[in-house]
């Protein structure tokens, strides 16, 4: 072929992140294509929050609450419910580990890996489309726990500050769970591994109890998992209560520590999972 | 010089852990030339594809593609090269279109020519009615033509296909067929690997059989059949009885020892249909009853018979490969 196809000029975000987007765009189309995933999506984190306010709710006592079994239930549903975004967002890493893994089964990732685009596109536009889901995610979590008696009393500015936190953490663990999916052999390894390190990590934290209660081996490990200082922060930006905390670091500064955190986890995954892909064939 | 050479690759070595898929592979593909890597599952085909394509690293050796060294030049190779694996690499929750947009804005093209040149290619692939359908809706053959079209968007010059018919079924195999051979006439550069050698002999002007990661033969399809031993004449006695006449007999006629087996008779021959008149006076004169006789140029069936001692088709039974790698032919 004698015709040369002519080449765009450089955008001012830069290849990698016009690489990205287009990569984003594709996994977001994929979504509302099999609405199927996104609407379990938002099934899972409303029957957690409908589960813990009314089958847990009575048995877990914040320190701190009203004297009445109607305000103490009241209590615990604004503090469960940032617990329950913390424990959402953090799960968005299994979308991560599936779609990575699903993505080398069927080739495509050959394809894009021969393509001349910017390394490490795929992977920014999978976490970057991954964490995007959870806007949505997040909305409909928000009108289950106003119907149950959520509110937020911490004023708009902060309110907004809580929610691009934990969309900072959507992304921060897709990072994590890209990596896991690029060392799966199969998406149906991937849609297990992904899930198994997710249970501990959100449990061992203070999304659903208060750290007092664990017993003192657990609260050092329980203080400086960032989805405590994640639900924490978010607690506090809400004005929903967050019980006593024991005097660790992280949990007297939860908004720098976890924000540390998270760029710290994302400098390590990113590097991981590039590597890992520019080596990637399909399996 | 090597650098007017579409592929040019050098003693290349790839190992996986202790399995050596590669094994001194030496390749050159002249601008717009066809070559056909012929050989079966386990080879080493897939490897050297995705060497070329800068998937893998070798182990050892050099490859340059358009002039570029697939290790230390990565990008200016795959905007040179178009890729066809063995799977339909196309996302199918995307349609046609959507996929190719995708891989058009991916080769950092302008939006307006990946627009027409998708249009382009949707309507020669006889892909513009589902064009706007979800690829999951697409047959099997569809989804390899919309692959191929994903991998031409950007006009390459040079295309790797690996496998590009596997699993398609004789009606769609044709319509590839086609379609390699209109690219093939506008210049594109292809270096195809196959396990079918019906398939190296119909696309490919040069083919390079391959085995155990190493090449064993390289040649025109003419050449092959040639090198080992031209025509055979095939004779099937009615008795097995007269086996042994029959072979006295083609014994005249032939250029080599007669070979039995059961009730058949062949030789190899030179001269074509005269040879063949001769035989027949022969055995009649012989009084041998003959059921079937036939002259038949030896396919590259036969040729990869006579080089590796088993079939093409057959697996090559090399040490157990790393299993997440999946197929490594």
């Amino acid at each position: 072929m004698t015709t040369v196809a002519p080449v765009r000029s450089r955008p001012i975000v830069g290849w990698a992140v016009h690489d990205g987007i287009v990569v984003a765009r594709r996994n977001l189309i994929q979504s509302i294509r099999v609405p199927e995933s996104l609407f379990f999506s938002l099934v899972q984190p409303v029957i957690f929050v409908l589960l813990f306010a009314y089958v847990f709710g009575g048995a877990i006592p914040i320190p701190g609450d009203g004297a009445n079994a109607e305000e103490a239930a009241n209590a615990y549903r604004n503090y469960l419910m940032p617990g329950i975004f913390g424990q959402t967002v953090a799960f968005a890493a299994a979308a991560s580990t599936v779609g990575i893994a699903e993505d080398m089964r069927k080739g495509l990732i050959d394809r894009f890996r021969a393509l001349p685009m910017a390394h490490g596109a795929v992977l920014i536009g999978r976490t970057f489309a991954d964490a995007a889901r959870q806007i949505l995610v997040l909305a409909v979590l928000s009108i289950t726990g106003f119907i149950i008696g959520w509110r937020i009393t911490g004023g708009l500015l902060n309110a907004i500050y809580a929610y691009l936190l934990l969309l900072l953490f959507a992304y921060t663990v897709s990072w994590v769970g890209s990596t896991i999916g690029l060392a799966m052999p199969n998406p149906e390894t991937a849609s297990t591994a992904g899930l198994a390190w997710l249970f501990p990590v959100t449990f061992l934290s203070n999304a659903f109890v208060p750290i007092s209660s664990m017993p003192d081996w657990l609260q050092a490990f329980a203080a400086f998992n960032p989805v405590s200082t994640l639900v924490l922060a978010t607690r506090e930006l809400f004005g929903n209560p967050t019980g006593i905390q024991p005097d660790y670091w992280p949990l007297q500064h939860p908004i720098p520590y976890t924000v540390m955190a998270c760029a710290l986890i994302i400098a390590v995954f990113a590097t991981l999972s590039v590597r890992k892909f520019s080596r990637t064939t399909s399996k | 010089m090597s650098d007017d050479k579409a592929v040019f690759a050098e003693g290349v070595v790839k190992k996986f852990g202790d399995v050596v898929a590669l094994d001194g592979m030496d390749l050159t593909v002249e601008r717009g030339q066809v070559v056909g890597l012929l050989g079966p599952n386990g080879a080493g085909k897939t490897t050297m594809v995705r060497i070329l394509s800068t998937l893998l690293t070798p182990t050892a050796g050099t490859a340059r593609v358009s002039g570029f060294d697939v290790v230390t030049q990565p990008d200016e190779v795959r905007r040179a090269i178009g890729l066809t694996g063995q799977y339909a690499a196309v996302d199918e929750y995307l349609t046609g279109r959507e996929n190719l947009r995708m891989f058009g804005d991916l080769y950092h093209l302008e939006p307006k020519y990946v627009k027409r040149r998708s249009q382009e290619l949707l309507d020669s692939f006889d892909l513009s009615e589902a064009a706007d359908r979800s690829v999951r809706t697409y047959s099997g053959g569809m989804r390899r033509r919309l692959d191929l079209a994903s991998s031409l968007i950007a006009r390459p010059s040079i295309l790797f296909l690996d496998e590009p018919t596997t699993g398609l079924d004789p009606r769609s195999r044709l319509g590839m067929w086609a379609v390699i051979e209109g690219l093939v006439a506008e210049g594109t550069t292809v270096l195809l690997t196959t396990q079918y050698l019906e398939e190296a002999d119909q696309l490919a002007q040069d083919i390079v059989v391959i085995d155990h990661g190493r090449v064993i033969a390289h040649g025109t399809a003419e050449a092959l059949k040639d090198q080992i031993g031209g025509d055979r004449i095939e004779v099937t006695v009615v008795n097995i009885g007269q086996a042994g006449a029959a072979a006295d007999v083609l014994r005249t006629v032939s250029t080599g020892e007669p070979a039995i087996e059961e009730g058949r008779v062949s030789a190899p021959v030179s001269g074509g249909s005269t040879v063949l008149v001769n035989a027949i006076r022969a055995l009649d004169v012989a009084g041998i009853e003959v059921s079937d006789l036939l002259l038949r140029r030896p396919t590259l069936d036969d040729v990869f018979m006579s080089l590796t001692g088993h079939a093409a088709e057959e697996e090559t039974p090399v040490v157990a490969k790393r299993g997440r790698r999946g197929r490594q032919s």
